[in-house]
């Protein structure tokens, strides 16, 4: 039987029975049903979205929720609920680019260092602990000033700031796996270095850095939601959380729907990979489930 | 103390040191990833303006020079704690950095009060009562906390303290020694708001911690010995699930350090992060890279600090 009762093992273990051990995980399912909204929004934002989000109409301004639109609207009488839709498609590209970004080039840097070791690990490892030297929200507010506003930048600045983090998990990971069998027979039997990383470690590596991704694609959308609060992230009128967010400031107090929506979508979306994050963290760490030896009060 | 510890302490300052000579190099660089040359920043780019005058500038600037004489230059004055001039105030950026100074540090101390205060009972409880309804409940709560967008918080408290129940006073910000009682009322939403996430980290740290020295021997001696449930767990099991606990708030510094800009600007508090948005907005980059090395430095100095607080209240460790 490749799995046990709780958790699996994972040299036999599927990716099929492993997707079923996954979605067994509460928080998983809960996270995931979340995710598939939203991206169910962001691909089908075209055909669900009642109008279209740049569209004004002076007649309907700043309107509260009604049955025309359920989440109000903006003061050019722009439609929340359309922008809020489309907004996710922006607020996951950008994650999920900006996250694949930072997995590829630090994952690429984490695998040359933990195989090379010596002086190639030194420079790469304090070369990545300068960036660990400023807080996230902090580095991607300079970066991106320094950048320039607008959706690349952004992406770039927040691929920057995880990029260390993909780095050393990576390198954590190859330092182990370079002292197993497989890697030493692989090594006598005259294959080429580039392969033994790519092809073997490679492989071997990459289930630590999915649990990061998710952690980081969360992140990555409460940064990227920042930087476009603070105006230095997606530029007005592109519909973006965080800029409706910065849009509906000024109307908090006869407008408030303008804020708490956009607000509510960032939140969720947030949590959607929180869950996940904290579930793969469950499943794959056996110990997390350990009851206590102490009687429970409750 | 031993000599291992000695020597993990000197080895951890000098690899800060070398860390911190890196961070000044990448503060330098930031600089020069700004489109166009400063020159054009201060004169505009369409600014018509002779050669002589552009050269005159960029001689003034010590742009004539190659980068890495730019760098020594700039490096020896930071090290004297010369920052550089603000472009839009004349003002030294590190009289303005320390003008600013007081708010942030405020709003981050009890941003860290309310973090502790919310973060360790709650983990306790959760801790103790595992499985139960209540710690599950105070599971999702730690998951929401760690989800709110700050600046959504933020907006959200003033709709309702401060618009609709009118239980707070506007938002104009006054000195801790100018009226006490107005500062913390006015410090108490952004304090809230800045140290949700941390709360709930430390809630989960705590939760975490407790657990695993609640199955430890000592606990249950202590029980066995007939001690009431509510002294195992506060005199005994606590008190060293605390240890990584208190070591997380060094970290959390760093976390609230982050968050300050967004803060700052969400509650209008005139500390460094809005400062350094002000700065981003007027385009005034010498106060823009003086702010930021300065809070990479407090950031790598905290967490040297906490690293050598845990070496001393943790006897157990050995290096």
């Amino acid at each position: 039987m490749p799995t046990e009762k709780k958790g699996f093992s994972r040299e036999t273990t599927t990716w099929r029975e492993l997707v079923k051990i996954f979605l067994r995980n509460k928080l998983i399912l809960t996270g995931f049903i979340i995710f598939l909204i939203m991206l169910f929004q962001t691909v089908g934002a075209n055909w669900i979205s009642p109008y279209k989000p740049l569209k004004q109409n002076y007649q309907e301004t700043l309107q509260a929720p009604n049955w025309k639109h359920p989440f109000g609207t903006d003061r050019f009488g722009r439609d929340i609920l359309s922008r809020e839709i489309y907004g996710a498609r922006i607020s996951l590209r950008v994650a999920v680019i900006s996250i694949s970004m930072a997995c590829l080039v630090g994952g690429f840097f984490g695998l040359i260092a933990g195989y090379a070791r010596g002086w190639t690990d030194l420079l790469i490892s304090r070369v990545m602990d300068i960036f660990f030297s400023f807080p996230a929200m902090f580095l991607a507010i300079a970066l991106a000033a320094m950048l320039g506003n607008g959706e690349g930048n952004a992406t770039l600045a927040i691929a920057i700031v995880y990029m260390p983090l993909f780095t050393r998990i990576i390198r954590g990971s190859v330092l182990a796996e370079r002292e197993q069998d497989y890697v030493t027979a692989s090594v006598a039997l005259g294959a080429r270095t580039a392969k033994i990383i790519f092809r073997h470690i490679l492989p071997n590596v990459i289930s630590p850095t999915v649990v990061q991704a998710a952690i980081c694609m969360s992140y990555a959308i409460l940064i990227e939601a920042a930087l476009s609060y603070l105006g230095l992230g997606i530029q007005p009128p592109t519909p973006s959380w965080g800029t409706m967010l910065n849009e509906g400031r000024t109307y908090l107090e006869i407008a408030p729907w303008m804020s708490i929506f956009p607000g509510l979508a960032i939140m969720l979306a947030v949590l959607a990979f929180n869950l996940m994050s904290d579930g793969f963290r469950d499943v794959l760490d056996p110990r997390s489930r350990r009851r206590p030896g102490a009687p429970s009060k409750g | 103390m031993g000599s291992n510890v000695w020597q993990y302490l000197v080895r951890r300052i000098l690899s800060t040191l070398l860390t911190l000579f890196g961070v000044s190099i990448l503060v330098f660089l930031m600089l020069q990833l700004i489109p166009g040359t400063v020159v054009e920043q201060i004169m505009g780019i369409d600014a018509m303006v002779t050669k002589e005058t552009v050269d005159s500038l960029r001689a003034f600037f010590g742009l004539d020079q190659p980068i890495h004489i730019q760098y020594l230059h700039w490096i020896r004055d930071v090290t004297r704690g010369n920052l550089g001039i603000s472009w839009r105030t004349g003002k030294t950026v590190m009289e303005l950095i320390v003008d600013h100074l007081p708010v942030t540090a405020e709003l981050t101390f009890l941003a860290l009060i309310v973090a502790f205060l919310i973060g360790v009972p709650a983990g306790v409880l959760s801790a103790t009562r595992t499985n139960t309804l209540l710690d599950n409940v105070t599971r999702v709560v730690s998951l929401l906390g760690l989800s709110l967008p700050v600046f959504w918080q933020g907006t959200m408290l003033i709709l309702i303290f401060t618009l609709m129940l009118r239980w707070m006073p506007p938002l104009e910000y006054v000195g801790f020694f100018e009226n006490p009682l107005r500062n913390l009322l006015l410090m108490a939403l952004p304090s809230i708001c800045l140290g949700t996430a941390s709360a709930a980290m430390i809630m989960r740290m705590t939760r975490a911690c407790l657990l695993e020295v609640l199955g430890q021997e000592y606990v249950r001696t202590a029980r066995a010995k007939g001690l009431r449930e509510r002294l195992v767990i506060y005199r005994h099991a606590l008190r060293n699930a605390m240890i990584p606990v208190v070591t997380v708030a060094g970290v959390q510094v760093g976390y609230l350090l982050g968050g300050i800009v967004v803060i700052e600007e969400v509650f209008t508090l005139p500390g460094v992060g809005r400062l350094v948005l002000s700065a981003i907005f007027n385009r005034d980059y010498p106060l823009v890279q003086g702010a930021v090395l300065f809070i990479a430095i407090i950031f790598m100095l905290t967490n040297l600090l906490v690293d050598l607080l845990y070496s001393v209240i943790d006897p157990r460790i050995k290096y």
